[in-house]
């Protein structure tokens, strides 16, 4: 960790006009690690890839690559390669010369680069396909060659910028593991950007949230399931309910809730915590939420609500359910063992408040 | 609508390209060609024979200008390539809304005034007594009256003037619909400006240089106004010479020989330019 890290940036800034799009951002990605940056549309972060790509400059602040200042190098010096989003191969070439491209660049002979465009192409799951055209391979293989022509260079640092946002969802899903599995076995540095929490949580070893061109917070990605440091957190990654309220007492931690109905819930109190008397969210997970009143142990939570309907999805069948105009999304248990609930019926949704978070209210 | 009221619109619609490139394309050009194999033996007497054709290897003043007037034809496509390809770079790739529109507006104003008016617009810059003269002999750098007309520096002048527009508007219509990602792929990957245009740019706007390459040569190739009244007297052009053995020579069959002959040429010319490119007529005209 530190400045010798493969990717060390601190306090980037990027402006546009009055408008910062990167905010003083500082990161540091230690070698062979997955770093995804994940954020909605117009967070900043195509802007932060951009300057790291070196195809913008920063207004402040340092890019260090192992340790070398980056600031000044052009994107054709420096050792980062770029997926595009659309992934830009150059329609005009093969496969082969594709991947070549880069190779030729650096001066190969052309013996050592026929070896190489083999050897990669064999890594990526495409032997042989040197002499196709880009245009006649399938959207997951197109992908493959876009990977193919970055690490056949091998880079220090890899960009990808919402490379599977085109494929279909079925491809999508089996990319996602595959790039995960490309990274582990080249053993390269990746930086990610998306807006698709799921391609971040599975690949990663480590996110960052970027909000308005800051990060909200960096951690793995079952800390930032589990732990979320600030509301939007909360709320963008994975599902989430959340409940707002009227904060009236804290102790050893939790926080006690009054909703707008009168009901009382706790929840452990987040980073940013509002003073007592003042508005504050409550979020907790929709698997975290206990229907019925058996399992109810006595520090448990607890909240009348009206079911207004079954949304069966497989593993991910949910109940949506109304309590006092605040709708809630609970899990339902997968053994079967889940009440037949017809809408309109009455529901006891229960929670750990250990499970629960409370921030002051923030923008989701 | 029953079938054979389909097949009458069809022909109706169908009659005037039909008539056209019947009554204005083969009918003459085939009218030509009989005439170029005519020998006139007698003001009466015709014969078929070669001699016209003859005459143009015999006589090198023919096939000279021949020559002459093909290679500075090709030069002067390369050269109008080269000054329109940053053009349409900029408007293409760089210029943004309005600038954009006004930028493709002040390539084609030149084009509302006729040919003859635009080749004395250049006659007035360049003449002894003209412009240019005048500013160099007002700054000192020319002690009398420069004459920079008449001669084939000026004629190609004259000539990529005459052809920028057509070599533009097919490259930025091509440049237009890259990728710019496409561009910072390649630099990305480790390309320079030079390998970047060499390896990406180029091969992807090749349709358009090979169609704007093609409109501009076959343009130069057949103009006249311009190397007549550029060039001089000195400045033979091809088709100054079919003009000459129509009009003043009043030498139908020769002049029929020399216009198959430069149909000729241009179509091999045209041809050998999309084999050496790679590219089929079919794709470069879309």
């Amino acid at each position: 960790m530190g400045i010798e890290s493969d990717l060390f940036c601190s306090n980037l800034v990027r402006r546009f006009g009055s408008n910062a799009a990167v905010d003083h951002v500082s990161l540091d990605v230690p070698a062979g690690t997955f770093f995804s940056i994940l954020g909605p549309s117009g967070c900043g972060k195509t802007t932060l890839l951009r300057l790291l790509a070196g195809f913008d400059r920063p207004d402040e602040g340092d890019i260090h690559i192992r340790g070398a200042r980056m600031n000044d190098v052009p994107p054709n010096r420096r050792p980062v390669n770029m997926v595009f989003q659309h992934l830009a191969l150059f329609p005009t070439m093969s496969v082969g010369d594709n991947i070549g491209y880069g190779l030729k660049r650096q001066k190969v002979p052309a013996a050592e680069r026929r070896t190489r465009i083999a050897r990669v192409l064999e890594q990526v799951g495409l032997p042989g396909m040197e002499n196709r055209n880009p245009g006649e391979l399938s959207g997951g293989q197109r992908q493959r060659v876009a990977l193919a022509r970055c690490l056949v260079l091998e880079p220090t640092l890899l960009l990808l910028d919402e490379p599977l946002g085109a494929l279909d969802l079925k491809l999508r899903e089996q990319m996602k593991i595959e790039l995960k599995h490309l990274q582990k076995a080249f053993g390269t540095t990746f930086v990610y950007i998306t807006h698709d929490q799921s391609e971040a949580m599975v690949m990663s070893d480590q996110v960052a949230v970027m909000k308005d061109g800051r990060f909200d917070q960096v951690a793995p990605p079952e800390e930032l399931y589990r732990e979320p440091a600030t509301p939007f957190v909360a709320g963008f990654v994975g599902d989430n309910n959340r409940l707002t309220g009227e904060l009236v007492a804290v102790q050893d931690g939790l926080a006690e809730l009054r909703l707008d109905d009168g009901s009382m819930v706790r929840g452990r109190l987040g980073q940013s915590s509002p003073p007592i008397g003042e508005r504050a969210d409550l979020f907790i997970r929709p698997e975290s939420l206990v229907l019925g009143g058996d399992a109810l142990r006595p520090d448990y939570s607890a909240l009348r609500a009206s079911v207004t309907a079954t949304l069966f999805d497989g593993a991910n069948s949910r109940l949506e359910a109304d309590s006092a105009g605040q709708t809630l999304y609970a899990r339902l248990p997968q053994d079967g063992s889940a009440p037949r609930l017809r809408e309109g019926a009455g529901v006891q949704l229960a929670w750990d408040p250990m499970l629960a978070r409370v921030f002051a209210p923030g923008a989701v | 609508m029953n079938a054979s009221a389909g097949r009458l619109s069809l022909w109706l619609l169908l009659t005037p390209f039909l008539l056209w490139i019947v009554l204005l394309v083969l009918v003459p050009h085939l009218q030509m060609l009989r005439v170029s194999f005519q020998v006139r033996e007698s003001w009466d007497t015709l014969a078929w024979g070669l001699e016209q054709y003859q005459n143009f290897f015999t006589e090198s003043y023919y096939w000279r200008t021949f020559v002459r007037t093909g290679v500075m034809s090709l030069f002067t496509t390369f050269l109008t390539l080269l000054i329109a390809f940053p053009i349409a770079w900029y408007i293409a790739r760089l210029a943004r809304g309005r600038a954009k529109g006004l930028l493709f507006l002040a390539c084609l104003v030149p084009f509302w005034a006729s040919e003859l008016v635009r080749t004395y617009g250049w006659m007035i810059l360049l003449r002894e007594s003209g412009l240019f003269s005048s500013w160099l002999q007002a700054l000192g750098w020319a002690d009398g009256p420069v004459e920079m007309l008449y001669n084939d520096v000026a004629v190609i002048i004259g000539l990529v003037y005459n052809g920028l527009l057509f070599m533009v508007v097919p490259l930025v219509t091509t440049l237009d619909g890259m990728d710019e990602n496409l561009v910072e792929a390649g630099y990305d990957l480790g390309g320079n400006h030079l390998t970047v245009l060499r390896e990406v740019v180029v091969p992807w706007a090749m349709p358009g240089i090979v169609s704007g390459c093609i409109v501009v040569f076959m343009l130069t190739l057949g103009s006249y106004l311009t190397p007549i009244l550029m060039g001089g007297k000195d400045s033979a052009w091809f088709t100054e010479q079919i003009f000459t053995q129509f009009i003043t020579r009043f030498n139908w069959e020769q002049g029929a020989a020399l216009g198959v002959l430069l149909l000729v040429l241009s179509s091999l010319i045209v041809w050998l330019g999309l084999k050496l490119s790679g590219q089929s007529l079919r794709k470069v005209m879309g």
